[in-house]
């Protein structure tokens, strides 16, 4: 009996032993490669930097940190704040109807409207934006559109209206999906018992709908919402630089301003930020979307 | 009576916005392509057909050469990722072994980690790096190729492994250990069973990693060297400076072979996946 016992915690450790030697390229190639990259970013965060513009790694101190509070900085991250919540709004005023149209739809239209909400989702991020910044351009289409129907020529490009625009653009089918998977879960007939029982068709929504898909907006609106706070090629191409968001700051320490220490602890700050929200988002009961 | 008003207004408002949204998803798409054969000067206005831009690109030698860049990126960066990630993969579902978690943990953190983050960390790890390698030996290093593939390694390998983990966990178990009944070794059993059941997963996790990194801006051009500029890093410079009737062609170029690997991708996975079923009917394993 108790060979067989012996036998077998011999066969798990030889198990255990495969499933390390099986991890343990990948697992040695993530600490070195993303742990390590990462915790510098941590021990940068706390370093000096010198009058030359280079780092100090001695005097460590919080000054980086403290600098988030000063006025420059506070605005830009007030500023994209405001400008991925704008983003995150739309996009749900748009996709909740979208979503419900979708999941009410026969199978067959249903699958189309996903696959076709999907396809520009795969295409080049990059063309995407440029594809907008074309539209946008002084004596482009949408100018020559609104000149012809005599409004007089629009110049959007560069402003914050072009940037919500292509974070629109980019995140919208973050909200449509979940939401669609929220909105196909709802048991219709809580809606007939609403009905029923007299619920106006915005009592209704308020009070039984919206709060059975509540995952879904949760979800949605994290998925938009974290991703245009840190945007950096949108807010660039569209916004021209001239409305600098947190990830074109963070670029600019390192690039121009040399100025690592601020630069790192924006990231890491940006970067903790989608780790709660990430944790949120399976809270909420993102997992089953 | 008021109802049924009420409700044909709503669905027509619902289709409505249904067509907005595809409209606002496809229009620029679609002005683009017709953009770019166009012969106006003016990248944005219609002056009849023409290919000249196209036919520009194939004597633009830097163009040509940072795709050269970008497609050997992309594959080396996929090849090792794919190997790296379907191993992470099985060990994740398949074992038990000590620092599971933080090995699990590990490589969700690539998947939520924002684009400019990411490019920061692997920027001053280079850089230190670096420096300490030549403190240390002498070896005079620098950013390029390698530091390129690298990084792309490092975010690929996270992606490979959630698309295989799925396909992995959607498998029956069972089927390996009636190869074990059946005496196939650990590698035949590999070979015969599992690789066929999850190559739709691998092949899909393949793709994903490719279209990433020929996606990717941000951490290439932190990590990039001279003579290293990849396509988007290299078209991202040129749209700062402007529109050109070029960029337009380039990005058709870079639009078509995004939509040539999604619907490869889908058409692979299909065919292995019925292909890996029929297998499994008729031979039963190793003959």
């Amino acid at each position: 009996m108790s060979s067989v016992g012996e036998a077998e915690r011999l066969a798990g450790r030889a198990e255990r032993r495969r499933g390390a030697l099986l991890a343990a390229p990948s697992f040695v190639y993530m600490i070195l490669f993303f742990a390590a990259p990462l915790v510098i970013v941590l021990v940068y965060s706390f370093a000096t930097r010198t009058s030359t513009g280079s780092t100090a790694l001695a005097d460590w101190n919080l000054d980086a940190y403290r600098k988030l509070g000063e006025p420059i900085v506070r605005n830009v991250v007030v500023r994209s704040v405001i400008l991925a919540a704008i983003t995150t709004v739309i996009c749900l005023v748009v996709a909740y109807p979208f979503a419900w149209f979708c999941a009410m739809s026969s199978p067959t239209v249903r699958n189309l409207l996903l696959v076709a909400v999907m396809i520009p989702f795969w295409t080049n991020f990059l063309v995407r934006n440029y594809a907008w910044r074309l539209l946008l351009s002084s004596g482009g289409p949408i100018s020559s559109f609104t000149e012809a129907i005599g409004l007089g020529e629009t110049n959007l490009l560069f402003t914050k209206t072009a940037v919500v625009i292509g974070l629109v653009y980019a995140y919208l089918p973050f909200m449509i999906l979940p939401l669609y998977a929220s909105i196909d879960r709802l048991d219709r007939r809580l809606i007939e018992a609403g009905r029923d029982l007299y619920a106006s068709g915005p009592q209704t929504f308020r009070r039984i709908i919206l709060p059975l898909t509540m995952p879904g907006v949760i979800a949605g609106s994290i998925l938009v919402f974290v991703p245009s706070m840190g945007a950096y090629v949108t807010p660039e191409l569209l916004g021209g630089g001239k409305e600098t968001l947190l990830g074109s700051y963070i670029v600019t320490q390192f690039l121009t301003a040399r100025n690592w220490p601020v630069g790192a602890s924006l990231s890491f700050v940006l970067m903790a930020v989608m780790l709660v929200s990430t944790i949120v988002y399976f809270r909420s009961g993102g997992k089953n979307l | 009576m008021s109802g049924s008003l009420s409700s044909r207004v709503s669905g027509a408002l619902l289709r409505g916005n249904g067509a907005v949204v595809l409209l606002f998803l496809y229009a620029p798409i679609i002005l683009l392509l017709v953009f770019s054969f166009s012969a106006s000067r003016n990248p944005g206005q219609w002056g009849g057909f023409t290919t000249e831009w196209y036919a520009r690109l194939f004597d633009d030698s830097r163009i040509q050469r940072t795709i050269g860049v970008s497609v050997r990126v992309a594959l080396v960066s996929t090849v090792v990722a794919t190997v790296l990630g379907t191993m992470s993969a099985l060990a994740l579902e398949r074992f038990r072994f000590r620092g599971r978690k933080v090995f699990d943990a590990l490589l969700y953190l690539p998947i939520i980690i924002p684009d400019v983050t990411m490019a920061v960390m692997m920027l001053m790890f280079f850089s230190q790096a670096f420096d300490a390698l030549d403190a240390l030996f002498g070896l005079g290093l620098a950013k390029g190729f390698a530091t390129v593939v690298v990084s792309h390694v490092a975010f690929n390998i996270a992606f490979v492994s959630v698309v295989v983990r799925a396909r992995v966990a959607g498998m029956d178990a069972t089927l390996e250990q009636a190869a074990a009944d059946l005496y196939a070794n650990r590698w035949q059993a590999f070979r015969y069973v599992t690789l066929p059941l999850i190559a739709p997963g691998v092949l899909g996790g393949a793709l994903l990693a490719v279209t990433l990194s020929l996606d990717d801006v941000v951490v290439t051009q932190f990590v990039a060297g001279p003579g290293s500029t990849t396509l988007p890093v290299y078209v991202f410079s040129l749209i700062r400076k402007g529109v050109t009737p070029t960029i337009n062609a380039v990005s058709v170029i870079m639009l078509v072979a995004s939509l040539v690997l999604v619907a490869g991708s889908v058409a692979l996975q299909r065919a292995s996946a019925a292909r890996g079923q029929r297998q499994l009917r008729t031979q039963g394993g190793p003959s």
